[in-house]
């Protein structure tokens, strides 16, 4: 059995998020690039389960579609644990772009792994996208995912609840919180193993872009705060009730 | 030509989130003048179906077959795709919530319809269209042309006021052409919160972080929560430590959430934590330290001990309550 996880390169969490270009392009001067966190953690559960399965799972590969510049994030994965890795030589465009150009690569895995949504974009797209361009069946917001024999044990959330799913094999699993519940952490052999590790660059398929950036906007400020004395409690509800009109 | 909302239901019932999706896609379809059609799937009964009228549908579509009892996204997908054609949809609305996370992509490839998603308002511009959403974790917005034919926008929760208006609907049932490949997952186990308000709906919502200073202190915020009628809620340290569900876990690698009033008690307010909760309409933040960034999104704050403002807190909201 083989897992491929889709990764993706964003800005550190605490990214501090400006554009520039008269606010048509993102500035990246001076940002930190990581994995995207879900997919670290999906990344994670799938080194986990692979080392559970007495030999069953042989293969972890990340896919990553970006430039060259992405590559330090495709090392850290291999630091992490996979075993080889994919970059797509090309702009992630847009979620129908990046999902076609993971699709040739995806049909030789049984499970295909993706983050519930990446931290720069956050379409919650590529992987459903991928999933229905492969024909596969989809589980999206799996918290928790078990290989038992031949049968795969999820537990998904879904709107108001929990659900446990099986599913057959091949499919995709859109993974979010819980599915691992730290990332693991490179360690020194691993770094070292890294760098040894197939990093394979594919040139990317002709495929359609369906949507594009005219612009961006920050949130307007926010008015300062409105502090109430620690003794004087009864005045903050007054405000809630009368100027917030929120209780 | 038309504008296809698909809201789901609970139970067999519709909820805020429904109707607001319905006022909004009502919205988009008067500027393109033209229908508004509401997808449902599952077993809902007419007179609840009916409802969506209330809300500016015209016609009602219901999938009603008994395998699309839980949600499978393959087969779901497919059953909107169908629909969408039959009705000739160029604009689909979701929700940006778990279920429209789940079928919206599906749907977007298999139609060729270019996906806007977490989409806070109306169109600015139809030709071309142009939308706002939200990007980077809900710290800024993208304005985002989509040049297919058919479009896709998912909505996020509470940014669309709901009107209500004459009710016009037809109420229509539809047979999907699905297949048994349709069908290759299975869903062993349900199960859905009860008795308690979704973190998710709620109006209000009553968070603690570390600063609550252990698990066996949420007493009161509990307390508070309940004379409010709000969710509880918490940072992501506090269901790390397993002090309070996972389910809990707001920011921007737990849920998100947007209602009109937002309580932080002992919250530092960390980037990652607000991505999950700046959509709300009043913060209120209670903080020991008067430096903690919290107070640079909260509306409204005090500076001093949860424990001690907390049992205030409740007395002096029921006595309001008290007043009406
Ligand atoms: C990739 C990544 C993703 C993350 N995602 C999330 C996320 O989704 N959600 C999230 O919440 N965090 C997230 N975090 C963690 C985040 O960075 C913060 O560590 C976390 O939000 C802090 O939680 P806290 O405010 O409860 O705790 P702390 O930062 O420890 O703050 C506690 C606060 O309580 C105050 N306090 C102490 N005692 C009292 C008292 N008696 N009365 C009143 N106030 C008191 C203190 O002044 C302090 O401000 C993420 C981090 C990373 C790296």
């Amino acid at each position: 059995m083989k897992i491929l996880l889709c990764i993706s390169n964003v800005p550190d969490t605490t990214t501090k998020i400006r554009f520039k270009d008269d606010n048509k392009e993102f500035d990246a001067s001076g940002v930190q690039w990581i994995i995207n966190p879900w997919d670290e953690l999906a990344l994670t559960r799938a080194l986990e389960l692979k080392e559970g399965s007495g030999g069953k799972i042989e293969k972890i590969s990340v896919a990553l579609v970006g430039d060259k510049s992405t590559e330090p994030t495709i090392r850290k994965a291999l630091a992490i644990g996979a075993d080889d890795a994919f970059r797509i030589d090309s702009e992630p465009k847009d979620s129908y772009y990046v999902a076609n150009q993971l699709k040739e690569l995806a049909k030789d895995f049984d499970i295909v792994m993706c983050g519930i949504e990446s931290a720069d974009y956050t379409s919650s797209a590529v992987g459903g996208m991928l999933s229905e361009m492969l024909e596969w069946p989809s589980v999206s917001s799996v918290s928790s995912l078990e290989i038992e024999g031949d049968e795969v044990k999820i537990r998904r959330e879904i709107d108001g609840g929990q659900e446990v799913v099986s599913a057959e094999l091949p499919f995709v699993a859109i993974v979010q919180k819980g599915i691992a519940l730290e990332p693991r952490i490179p360690a020194m052999r691993g770094i070292m193993m890294a760098r040894k590790k197939p990093l394979n660059v594919v040139e990317p398929i002709q495929a359609d872009v369906l949507t594009a950036y005219e612009s961006f906007e920050l949130p307007p400020p926010k008015a300062d705060v409105k502090l109430v004395d620690e003794e004087n409690v009864k005045e903050l509800v007054e405000l809630l009730k009368n100027e917030a009109k929120a209780i | 030509m038309s504008v296809l909302a698909y809201t789901e239901n609970w139970d067999g019932k519709f909820k805020k989130l429904s109707y607001e999706l319905v006022s909004y896609a009502k919205a988009i379809a008067e500027n393109l003048n033209t229908e508004t059609v509401v997808a449902s799937i599952g077993a809902v009964e007419e007179e609840e179906l009916k409802k969506l009228g209330n809300y500016g549908a015209d016609k009602v579509v219901a999938a009603k077959d008994e395998k699309l009892k839980n949600l499978a996204n393959q087969p779901y997908a497919k059953t909107l795709a169908q629909i969408a054609e039959k009705e000739n949809a160029t604009v689909l609305v979701f929700a940006h919530n778990f279920t429209g996370k789940a079928v919206a992509p599906r749907v977007s490839v298999k139609l060729k319809a270019g996906l806007a998603a977490g989409v806070t308002e109306p169109p600015s511009s139809y030709d071309p269209f142009i939308i706002k959403r939200k990007v980077f974790t809900n710290k800024a917005f993208a304005n985002v042309k989509i040049n297919s034919d058919k479009k896709i926008l998912t909505l996020f929760q509470n940014s669309f006021e709901i009107k209500e208006t004459e009710n016009k609907a037809s109420i229509e049932e539809f047979t999907p052409e699905l297949t048994d490949a349709d069908f290759r997952t299975e869903v062993k186990e349900v199960n859905k919160v009860t008795g308690k308000i979704l973190l998710t709906d709620a109006e209000i919502v009553v968070s603690g972080g570390r600063g609550m200073k252990g698990p066996e202190k949420w007493e009161n915020l509990e307390k508070l929560a309940e004379v409010l009628g709000a969710a509880t809620a918490c940072s992501r340290p506090v269901s790390d430590e397993g002090w309070r569900p996972h389910e809990e876990h707001v920011g921007q690698t737990g849920k998100i959430v947007a209602p009109n009033l937002y309580i932080a008690l002992g919250i530092s307010g960390a980037i990652q934590h607000l991505g999950g909760v700046s959509s709300s309409k009043t913060i209120v933040a209670i903080n020991t330290d008067k430096d903690a960034p919290i107070f640079e999104s909260a509306d409204y704050g005090i500076v001093g001990d949860v424990h001690k403002v907390l049992p205030q807190l409740i007395e002096a909201i029921k006595e309001v309550k008290a007043e009406g």
